[in-house]
């Protein structure tokens, strides 16, 4: 039928069925800022204006909407001779919305995929109310969930584009920061006493007082905790590395912009569906797809009997796999409600679903292993196929997808010494990542027949790697590109749903399009591992760790991608904090029928660390110890032997790293100091809420530490060249999740070669234009792939510096003086030389492009660390816990990390806030819940439960700096370590405020009700 | 004047398309059905880069109604060409360097397709005539000329 819609402002024919939603017209129309992210209306990635409301575009019909006004982000940006955005020719330059240049300027932006949903509803909001309160921002956006961000960034956006609207002026972000303290050494690890501390953008400093911030404390609710910036982080002399400069891809994500994998739209393209498994436990006797096959407009569908039978992991990690080969395209075997069946590729949506129903398949159902505790030798083998390829101590007969096992020390002979131990189990759940951009892949035949991937991925060059065999395609006849991508958080380590969209395009020659909706979001891709953890520690009277042993069983579900490695990194992050000589780990990684656990950001850790530091809140309220006292007597210092570095490195030869920065003791203190943790104004009881006698306060703590990359196995790499008009093009296989990856290793590229952020072009993740680099995992990227671009812009600074001096040097008589190479400097886009001349980088590239000696100024360069330097946190956490209900409410969060040297504290800072509200959830909502026959009872946002806006509590983010001497800017990781402490420091405040202590998350008003009850009883 | 629709045969299979009379063939196969091997280089008939078969005979897309072929068999380039591999002619093109920019290709070859079916083992001259129509900038015809001989010779002792 055909219908009109008002689209920003103009009356356009649609032709529709009754049955498309608005959001499935736009996109097809060409409207691509509305988003897929769910298909109930839960994420509001789809949101758009009708008739000024906000509204969710996948929940209504596009018949619905027929004679409404309908705004979409397109119609928000434009084109003027008053433009302040990139230049577009003649004709000016983009022009945005304040809201979108708020967005922008404020670092609201991670991955982006929410972004223009949350700028819509965001102007709806000012339409009718131009001077909102924090809350009603807060209010206004709770409808979009973001996963990046934790909202602090995106409500200050909105309320600084409400003040410039009505016509405040707003001090820019950018605000100069203190006194360039010179890096001491790192055996010198005093740089600061508190009183020292710089604020880089908190309002209450005197160095930053301008005009009093943003209209940020409105309301009731505390919104904007700007980031903290402690001590200096740069020297003197640096220009961009240390500043919050925009990041480089967010003004196309404020516009909406087709930049996303599922944006692509490709003549021709087929759409595809997956069969998946209705048991959790079955193998296919008999699959008919004739009818399916029949069904016109279908082009193909592929069992287990078309495709062949290739073993492999979709564990995203370097050659070799460090774990079984379990998985194959398509199997005759399934082992989880959720697993493939079957794959259809289909002229649209509807045609493929109808497909799925024609497929035939008879079942045998075998029993099922739901239970992580039955798992270990169970008569039922989950994976009984003969072409298994095992890893290390992995038995398939036995259920057991890995197994690790380390000694340090003499445990039992230490534990005969200690004067107490404690043993107690903790568990906890299987939680999903849940990027609002499920995944999603399009595959192609380019025009030379090589094979083309478009997708939304960590791994790029992985994926080529890994499916060669699998699809039966020499590497170069592949080309992977990883375009923005809308969240991954180790979800997208992982080679998922590729395969499948590549089989497709195999057997039909046709472009082929695979997105997961997000209930097979949920089930089909992969979880966080769930763990029971039991710890026994050994104390002496001194305060003293005496001997730690660990015993984890991990639920890795149905295959074992990740298996061995996030127990390993379990073992190697949590029990490393504290300095103890004897430690005993032992970790049995197991199959359940239960969907697939993988790689999640902290990857093991928060696992740990969950059980470690509740284990150290009991120790100390048994023992009567400072809960901050006794981890810091106990906790790893700077020249200390990473205690787990000689025993274990991701299934390959350890080796004994020293920690050589470390400013634990100071973020803690000065986080306790900030926080005023355990402490209230004027002597006051903080455990009470004045006038909510049923409300009782809590303060906890929890240290936590990570990594930095895989020590001698992460490498990236990077290739720059240098243009005629003295900008660089800077190739980086590196792979930007929405993390600002791009920009800060351009930034430090701009620092090395002089110039500005915006003389960098950035091309990253496409396995055909850009170096090798391992993805995106392990906190690495900054530290690793950033270290090969400085290293490259160092080669390509000593060509301009040779150059310089060429022409500085030319047609100077034999007597004048020489200027050296080595003294020239790079600074504000020139070559100084000493004498005070200087030349433009424009000048020095049209000369060495056209001149004299023409040679293309370029450089190319690798990185791989030895060390895997630690950043430290501390995380503090206040609740109320109410006693009638059983309800906890974390009312603030403070980070105080040690994460090296910040090259971009806008984007770092939005990495703490959104990787605590994630840890938020996982402390006190999310899980995933299946029924008896492993059936996930709530895959779908809302009964899975992540936070949105108006419900964050207030967070604040204090870094620490340190200088780590093994990277050239002195930068540790800080993507992972704000999931590690969250929960254990909100479990921690629960037991300050009613003296309830509970081992498994996530604490629940149920759960925290029952233990209530249970110690009042 | 309205829409109207145009059913034909194209590279075997049957086709409708609904087009504003007086679209040509040429805008049917490359805009409509994006099938784009057939070019336009003139669009006035000059340079016969948009050839195709019309009932086995070659005809310039680029100046035909679609309603004056409704009901006939179209075949382009693409009906020719296997799902893998290249048709004798077309692999006779390559193995003669008869293509450098590969503009005019598609409908050199579909003209010397026509001849070869209606005369296996043509003469120098007769490919010369043939192609007559078929304007090249880039190789001087010779290599042309040798990939039709040769492409007549696969085809004979096929």
């Amino acid at each position: 039928m055909e219908i009109t819609l008002n689209v920003n402002g103009k009356d356009k024919i649609f032709q529709v069925t009754p049955g498309d939603t608005l959001l499935k017209v736009l996109r097809r129309e060409g409207y691509l800022g509305a988003k897929h992210g769910c298909e109930d209306g839960s994420c509001g990635a789809c949101t758009v204006l009708v008739d000024g409301v906000a509204r969710t575009s996948c929940t209504m019909l596009a018949v619905q909407a027929a004679g409404a006004r309908i705004t979409t982000i397109e119609a928000l940006a434009g084109i003027s001779k008053e433009g302040e955005g990139p230049v577009v020719g003649w004709r000016g330059n983009v022009e945005l919305h304040p809201l979108q240049r708020a967005f922008v300027e404020t670092g609201a932006i991670q991955c982006g995929y929410c972004t223009p949903a949350m700028i819509l509803a965001a102007k709806a909001l000012l339409d009718r109310e131009p001077n909102p309160t924090a809350e009603q921002v807060r209010d206004a956006l709770s409808g979009v969930l973001c996963r990046c961000t934790g909202y602090v960034k995106p409500v200050q956006a909105v309320l600084q584009a409400a003040a410039i609207l009505c016509g405040e002026r707003v001090p820019p972000l950018a605000e100069e920061p203190g006194e360039g303290a010179e890096w001491t050494s790192p055996s010198d690890q005093t740089h600061w006493p508190p009183e020292q501390v710089l604020p880089l953008f908190d309002r209450e400093s005197p160095t930053n007082a301008t005009e009093g911030p943003l209209p940020v404390t409105q309301g009731t609710v505390q919104t904007s905790a700007p980031p903290t910036l402690v001590a200096a982080t740069h020297r003197e002399t640096w220009h961009v590395v240390g500043k919050p400069e925009p990041k480089v891809d967010a003004v196309k994500l404020a516009q909406g912009r087709p930049v996303f994998a599922g944006d692509l739209q490709l003549r021709g393209m087929l759409v595809a569906k997956l069969l998946r498994s209705p048991y959790p436990h079955a193998r296919i006797r008999r699959i008919d797809a004739s009818k399916a096959r029949s069904l016109p407009g279908v082009h193909a569908v592929l069992t287990f009997e078309d495709v062949p039978r290739v073993v492999y992991s979709t564990a995203g990690q370097s050659h070799p796999i460090p774990g079984p080969l379990d998985r194959v395209s398509f199997d005759n075997k399934v082992r989880f409600v959720g697993d493939r069946v079957a794959a259809v590729a289909a002229e649209s949506e509807e045609i493929a679903e109808e497909a799925l129903r024609l497929i035939e398949v008879e079942y045998e159902i075998l029993p099922a292993i739901l239970d992580v505790r039955q798992a270990l030798d169970n008569p039922v083998i989950i994976h009984d196929e003969p072409d298994y390829v095992g890893f290390d101590h992995s038995d398939p007969q036995r259920n057991l997808a890995a197994q690790l096992h380390i000694e340090l020390g003499d445990v039992d002979a230490a534990m005969q010494r200690a004067d107490r131990i404690f043993e107690a189990e903790y568990t906890v759940p299987r939680v999903q990542q849940a990027p609002i951009e499920p995944y999603v892949c399009i595959t192609y035949w380019d025009e030379d027949d090589r094979l083309t991937f478009y997708t939304s991925t960590q791994v790029p060059f992985h994926i080529r790697r890994i499916l060669s065999p699998v699809l039966g395609l020499p590497v170069r006849r592949m080309r992977v590109i990883k375009p923005r991508i809308g969240g991954g958080f180790g979800n997208k380590q992982e080679v998922m749903i590729e395969d499948a969209c590549a089989h497709l395009t195999i057997a039909t020659g046709r472009p082929v399009k695979m997105e997961y909706t997000r209930e097979e979001q949920f089930v089909s891709s992969t979880t966080r591992h769930a763990m029971i953890i039991r710890l026994r520690t050994g104390v002496t009277h001194d305060g003293r760790i005496v001997a730690q042993e660990m015993r984890v069983l991990s639920d890795t579900g149905a295959y074992g991608n990740h298996a061995l490695t996030v127990t390993g990194n379990t073992a190697h992050k949590s029990l490393s904090l504290y300095n103890v000589p004897n430690i005993r780990f032992h970790g049995d990684v197991v199959y359940t029928n239960l969907p697939t656990a993988g790689a999640y950001r902290g990857y093991g850790v928060p696992q740990g660390f969950w059980a470690v530091e509740t284990h150290m809140e009991w120790i100390c309220r048994e023992m009567g110890w400072d809960p901050l006292e006794f981890r810091l007597k106990n906790a790893v210092k700077a020249g200390d032997e990473h205690p787990m570095s000689k025993a274990w490195s991701e299934g390959r030869a350890p080796n004994p790293e020293i920690i050589q920065t470390c400013a634990l003791a100071e973020a803690a203190q000065l986080g306790a100091t900030r926080f005023s943790f355990r402490s209230a104004p004027e002597g006051k009881d903080y455990h009470i809420v004045p006038g909510k006698p049923h409300l009782r306060r809590g303060h906890g703590v929890a240290l936590v530490m990570q990594g930095t990359a895989i020590p001698y196995l992460d490498m990236g790499a990077a290739s720059i060249k240098m243009n005629d008009d003295g900008s660089f093009n800077l190739l980086i296989g590196a792979t930007d999740l929405g993390t600002g990856s791009d920009t800060v290793i351009a930034q430090m590229v701009a620092e090395v070669l002089g110039c500005r952020l915006e003389d960098v072009i950035v091309y990253s993740s496409d396995t055909d234009m850009t170096p090798f680099d391992k993805g995106a995992y392990a906190s690495s990227t900054t530290y690793i792939s950033g270290g090969a671009a400085v290293r490259a812009a160092e080669q390509v600074a000593a060509q301009i510096r040779e150059r310089a001096a060429l022409i500085f040097n030319a047609g100077q008589s034999s007597q004048a003086r020489v200027v050296k190479a080595e003294d020239i400097e790079l600074h504000n886009r020139c070559a100084w030389a000493p004498d005070g001349r200087s030349l433009t980088l424009q000048e020095i590239a049209l000369h060495a492009l056209h001149t004299q000696d023409q040679r293309q100024i370029m450089g190319i360069s690798s990185f791989v660390s030895p060390v895997s330097p630690p950043p430290f946190a501390a995380q503090f956490a206040e609740v109320t816990v109410d006693i009638e209900t059983g309800q906890v409410t974390v009312e603030r969060l403070l980070m105080a990390l040690d994460c090296g040297v910040i090259v971009n504290p806008a984007t770092a800072s939005g990495q703490v806030e959104g990787g605590m509200t994630q840890a938020l959830g996982y402390a006190v909502s999310e899980e995933m819940v299946f029924d008896a026959n492993g059936r996930m009872l709530n895959p779908r946002f809302g009964d899975y439960h992540i936070f949105s806006a108006d419900e964050m509590p207030e967070m604040q983010v204090l870094f620490v700096p340190t200088y780590e001497p093994s990277h050239p800017f002195g930068v540790k990781a800080v993507a992972e370590i704000p999931l590690d402490g969250v929960a254990p420091a909100v479990g921690n405040a629960v037991v300050d405020a009613v003296g309830v202590l509970i081992r498994d998350i996530p604490l629940t008003p149920e759960k925290v009700w029952r233990a209530l009850r249970k110690a009042g009883a | 004047m309205p829409s109207r629709i145009v059913a034909f045969n194209l590279n075997g299979r049957d086709v409708e398309v609904m087009v504003k009379p007086l679209t040509t063939l040429q805008t049917v196969l490359r805009e409509h059905l994006h099938l784009t091997a057939t070019k336009s280089g003139c669009r006035q008939g000059g340079c016969g880069t948009c050839t195709v078969l019309v009932n086995g005979e070659p005809m310039l897309s680029c100046l035909l109604p679609v309603e004056d072929i409704a009901g006939q068999k179209v075949v382009t380039l693409e009906g020719i060409t296997p799902i893998e591999g290249l048709h004798p002619i077309q692999q006779a093109f390559f193995d003669n360097y008869a293509i450098q920019c590969g503009y005019c290709s598609p409908g050199v070859i579909m003209v010397i397709k026509a001849l070869l079916d209606r005369n296996p083992n043509p003469t120098r001259q007769e490919i010369m005539d043939a192609i007559a129509g078929n304007v090249c900038r880039c190789t001087g015809y010779e290599p042309i000329l040798r990939a039709a001989e040769d492409a007549a010779r696969r085809l004979q002792s096929a």
